[in-house]
């Protein structure tokens, strides 16, 4: 053993550091609540506060005619969400965020089943990197890339016209709900919209969950005699559901507040997220604007509640 | 000689689970000593209790007299080699053997002079450049013991050091390492399921079972005399031999235990006790063979000396006749 | 499927084409940006483009108000990063190991600035500083920002601990190191990767936000709240072209680069937007 050169004692390194180490030491809970404290206080100011004190104000009153806010409580607010015009912002978002989520799920599962069970390596590689890539492009710049492909004079029109489809397209916008003057101002433009941003959120989840099924059960489903098509019923697609469901949370949350895209795309009509912009802003009536974001916010927590019961969370 | 180590009716309580149930222990200055158990017996517990990572629920942790319960670990004069030898990744070999000496903020030179002398020490030598993801196996073994070695520990402690490595490199490294605390006479107190492991390298053995030490000796005292059914049974191979049959050769209504090479095939002889059974099975084993006979429902394993061929072997079912010393007989305690 | 059949069998032909179709729709409009920044063409909506040119990205390079906006997004993301990996990185050293009640109500409240649509977490915020009397400016979008970027970090570096074996914290304090020399010789190298691209996520989502920031910036504008205004002038449609190029281009490089440093875990996109 190295012997000359003594070896400092082992208390050499004192200092305020080392004390307040011993002091933590063996505390496990109060070193986890000084770790937390920062992140909790911030959270729970910044955060949970002014949540609460949101939800809190859709009880104030709004004086139309002074166009100010007074604290005396009403359930007016709440009341006027159930008006007709109201309600039908409600529904009609209800509605979009509905549709975007299936269409994303069916796109998605394909693209995610494909990366997971047939990709391999660097192609798996570059197909992750593929989805991942639009995810974080800029938000804005694909809303705005959208506008420009849908326009009168654009590429949508340009392929459908070559392609001889017009009168198809034409049929389509005719429709009652779904068509409007031209694709970019139809709700058919924007549900397309819609999809496409929040398509990589579908896929991912998704993906992450098929991978995580063991080839063996697949191989154990074949071996007791069930068909292709029967295993992937019986065995992969209960399985990949949580996945499905986790990337639903986003689709559906994000469709629910959303208020660029439909200014951006499609035809007049208020979303529930365009309602809580001009409510606040130019009108100042923040209670009603508080009033219709509790309508998010429940449904949301709602659909957290449903997501975690059928296994989401664990796909996160 | 003076103690290193003292535990004194120390425990450990997961909850409901009690990890170690009042365990008390001296360590002289300067042994090797074992402690040996199954997993989950609660001797990697203790070891990790003397090193301070985990507080005792009861009981106090003495080392060199000083009670070291609340301690943190760089606090005791005491280091560890890891079963999974938990070298730093991310630092080299001659940085991680030198870690311990640069948190106490020896210079570089003299960090670096005492830490090449500490891997030439486990053979080693010009290693120091290399990172621990270039090692093999029994490399980062050696390396994890100079990284101890060289903060010059009074006690260090290894907890299953040699789990992972192949039976040839585990056999080398036991010789070596029983060499290396013999020339540095440090204490070392030694974690294994391997019972082997235990006996041929050891001073002392602790014996734990569900968390509790059932014997503390030297090997050829927990060969000879186990004082537990446990004992009997883990230390080597063991004949327990209980109720009526225990009655009948031994006289008293505790169990006793006999090694199978004490006993011989045939007539017994003066002082010696015999049975009679049927033989279920015969397995070579070299120099020996394993005979299992069937004695009134207890099963026996004998082992008898002679070649392959030499000895007539009668089919399975035949009676045998079994004959030992009444010396040999062990008694233990009640199983509890 | 026959029992033993290889892993990978070779994709039927339409599952192919879809999978690799819907690839390239989400690609499209990337392209058409990319193919647009060139154009010639003034009214730049029309389809195929007339001609090559790079006079746009001059013109891009001399707006004032277009610079402001980049240096001010750059600002509130430097800033919001940092807060995000400071406390994100102590909500994970908290959280990564060991169960207690609450740590699942502690995990839920840090996603929810993500997982709650922005116009929630943009009208609270709002809100919240009207009554507290701060006027919507720097400090009030780098505080939303912060808030929502914390995940990103925290999924990262959660991740990553989690894959630390706790015995090489044992060893170090078994060599004489406390708790702080340990974090700083030990914990932190081996979370450099994970900070990294935690931090460079958490840079592109403050870089790109724009729901939250429009409640929360008051006059001041961020790139994207530029990009949405430009979205009303069609004249200027030209250096909007490049400047949504110049967008997506500049995150791509760090986005992939975070991708690299987390390659074989799942870390890149917890919850990120």
């Amino acid at each position: 053993m190295p012997d000359g050169g003594a070896l400092p004692p082992l208390a050499a390194r004192a200092g305020p550091l080392r004390a307040i180490s011993g002091a933590l030491h063996g505390r496990r809970a109060l070193a986890l609540l000084l770790l937390l404290a920062p992140p909790l206080l911030w959270f729970g100011v910044v955060y949970l506060g002014s949540l609460l004190a949101l939800v809190w104000q859709s009880g104030y009153t709004f004086d139309a005619f002074s166009m100010s806010v007074t604290p005396a409580r009403t359930w007016a607010n709440y009341r006027a969400l159930l008006e007709a015009a109201n309600l039908d912002v409600v529904l009609r978002t209800l509605g979009m965020a509905g549709a975007v989520t299936i269409a994303c799920a069916l796109l998605a599962f394909p693209v995610a089943y494909y990366m997971a069970r047939h990709a391999t390596g660097a192609l798996k590689g570059f197909l992750y990197v593929a989805v991942m890539l639009p995810m974080w492009a800029s938000y804005i710049v694909k809303a705005y890339a959208w506008t420009v492909i849908l326009a009168k004079g654009g590429l949508v029109y340009w392929v459908v016209e070559k392609l001889g489809l017009l009168a198809p397209l034409e049929w389509a916008l005719s429709l009652p709900v779904v068509g409007g003057s031209s694709l970019s101002t139809s709700n058919l433009g924007r549900f397309l919209v819609f999809t496409y941003v929040w398509l990589p959120f579908m896929i991912l989840p998704t993906h992450a969950a098929i991978e995580r099924v063991p080839e063996s059960l697949l191989q154990a489903s074949a071996d007791l005699g069930a068909r292709p098509a029967q295993t992937f019923r019986r065995v992969l697609l209960p399985l990949a559901f949580p996945g499905v469901v986790a990337g639903s949370i986003f689709t559906f949350s994000l469709t629910l507040g959303d208020y660029i895209i439909p200014q951006l795309v499609g035809p007049p009509g208020l979303y529930v997220g365009s309602m809580v912009y001009t409510l606040q802003g130019s009108v100042g009536n923040v209670p009603l604007a508080a009033a219709f974001t509790v309508v998010p916010i429940l449904i949301v927590g709602a659909y957290l509640v449903l997501a975690r019961r059928l296994g989401a969370f664990d796909a996160l | 000689m003076s103690t290193a180590v003292e535990l004194v009716e120390v425990s450990r309580h997961y909850g409901a689970v009690r990890a170690v149930d009042r365990v008390s222990l001296a360590i002289e200055d300067g042994e090797f000593f074992s402690m040996l158990g199954p997993s989950g017996s609660g001797k990697t517990t203790c070891l990790r209790l003397v090193a301070g990572f985990e507080p005792p629920s009861a009981g106090r942790i003495l080392l060199h007299g000083e009670d070291a319960s609340r301690r943190p670990p760089y606090e005791r004069d005491v280091n560890t080699v890891f079963q999974d030898y938990a070298l730093f990744p991310h630092l080299t070999v001659m940085e991680n053997v030198a870690y311990g000496l640069a948190v106490r903020g020896v210079p570089r030179r003299e960090r670096e002079r005492q830490a090449g002398a500490a891997l030439e020490q486990v053979a080693l030598p010009g290693y120091g450049a290399r990172r621990p993801g270039q090692l093999s196996g029994g490399q980062r073994q050696r390396v994890a013991l100079a990284r101890a070695l060289v903060n010059r520990p009074r006690v260090l402690l290894l907890d299953e050091p040699l789990g992972a490595l192949d039976l040839k490199l585990r056999e080398q490294m036991q010789v070596e390492l029983k060499g290396l605390q013999r020339r540095l006479g440090i204490t070392f107190v030694y974690v294994t399921h391997d019972q082997g492991e235990a006996l041929s390298m050891s001073d002392r053995v602790a014996v734990f079972h569900r968390g509790r030490i059932e014997q503390v000796d030297t090997p050829r005292a927990l060969y000879a005399r186990p004082r537990t059914v446990f004992v009997a049974g883990f230390v080597g191979t063991a004949n327990v031999i209980d109720g009526a049959l225990a009655r009948r050769v031994a006289g008293g209504a505790r169990p006793v235990s006999v090694r199978p090479e004490h006993i011989r095939l045939g007539e017994p002889r003066e002082g010696e006790v015999g049975v009679t059974g049927r033989l279920v099975d015969v397995q070579f084993h070299g120099p020996t063979s394993r005979w299992e006979v069937d004695v009134e429902g207890t099963l026996l394993t004998v082992s008898v000396p002679g070649l392959d061929g030499e000895l007539p072997r009668p089919g399975a079912g035949a009676p045998v006749g079994l004959a030992w010393p009444r010396a040999a007989m062990v008694e233990l305690e009640p199983a509890a | 499927m026959r029992s033993d059949a290889p892993a990978r069998a070779p994709a039927p032909w339409w599952l192919r084409a879809l999978a690799w179709g819907v690839v390239a729709f989400l690609h499209l409009p990337i392209v058409v940006v990319a193919i647009y920044a060139f154009n010639t063409e003034e009214s730049a909506f029309s389809f195929p483009p007339k001609g090559f040119t790079l006079r746009w990205f001059a013109a891009a390079a001399e707006r004032a108000d277009l610079l402001q906006a980049v240096f001010l997004s750059a600002r509130v993301a430097l800033v919001a990063t940092a807060v995000a990996l400071v406390l994100g990185t102590l909500a994970a050293l908290a959280l990564a190991r060991g169960r207690f009640p609450g740590r699942d109500a502690c995990t839920l409240v840090f996603v929810l600035p993500i997982a709650l649509p922005g116009i929630i977490t943009g009208i609270a915020l709002l809100s919240a500083f009207r009554i507290g009397g701060v006027d919507p400016g720097f400090s009030t979008i780098a505080v939303g920002h912060a808030t929502f970027c914390v995940v990103v970090v925290y999924n990262n570096v959660v991740a990553r601990l989690r894959r630390l074996p706790p015995s090489l914290v044992e060893a170090s304090m078994d060599l004489g190191a406390d708790a702080f020399q340990t974090f700083r010789r030990v914990v932190l190298p081996q979370l450099a990767t994970a900070l990294l691209a935690g931090g460079i996520l958490a840079f592109g989502l403050s870089f790109d936000e724009i729901i939250v920031t429009t409640f929360t910036a008051g006059h001041e504008q961020t790139l994207p709240i530029w990009l949405l205004g430009q979205l009303g002038r069609p004249r200027d449609v030209p250096v909007t072209n490049v400047v949504a190029l110049a967008v997506m281009l500049a995150t791509a490089l760090p986005i992939l680069s975070a991708w690299w440093l987390t390659r074989g875990t799942e870390d890149v996109t917890g919850l990120g937007r």
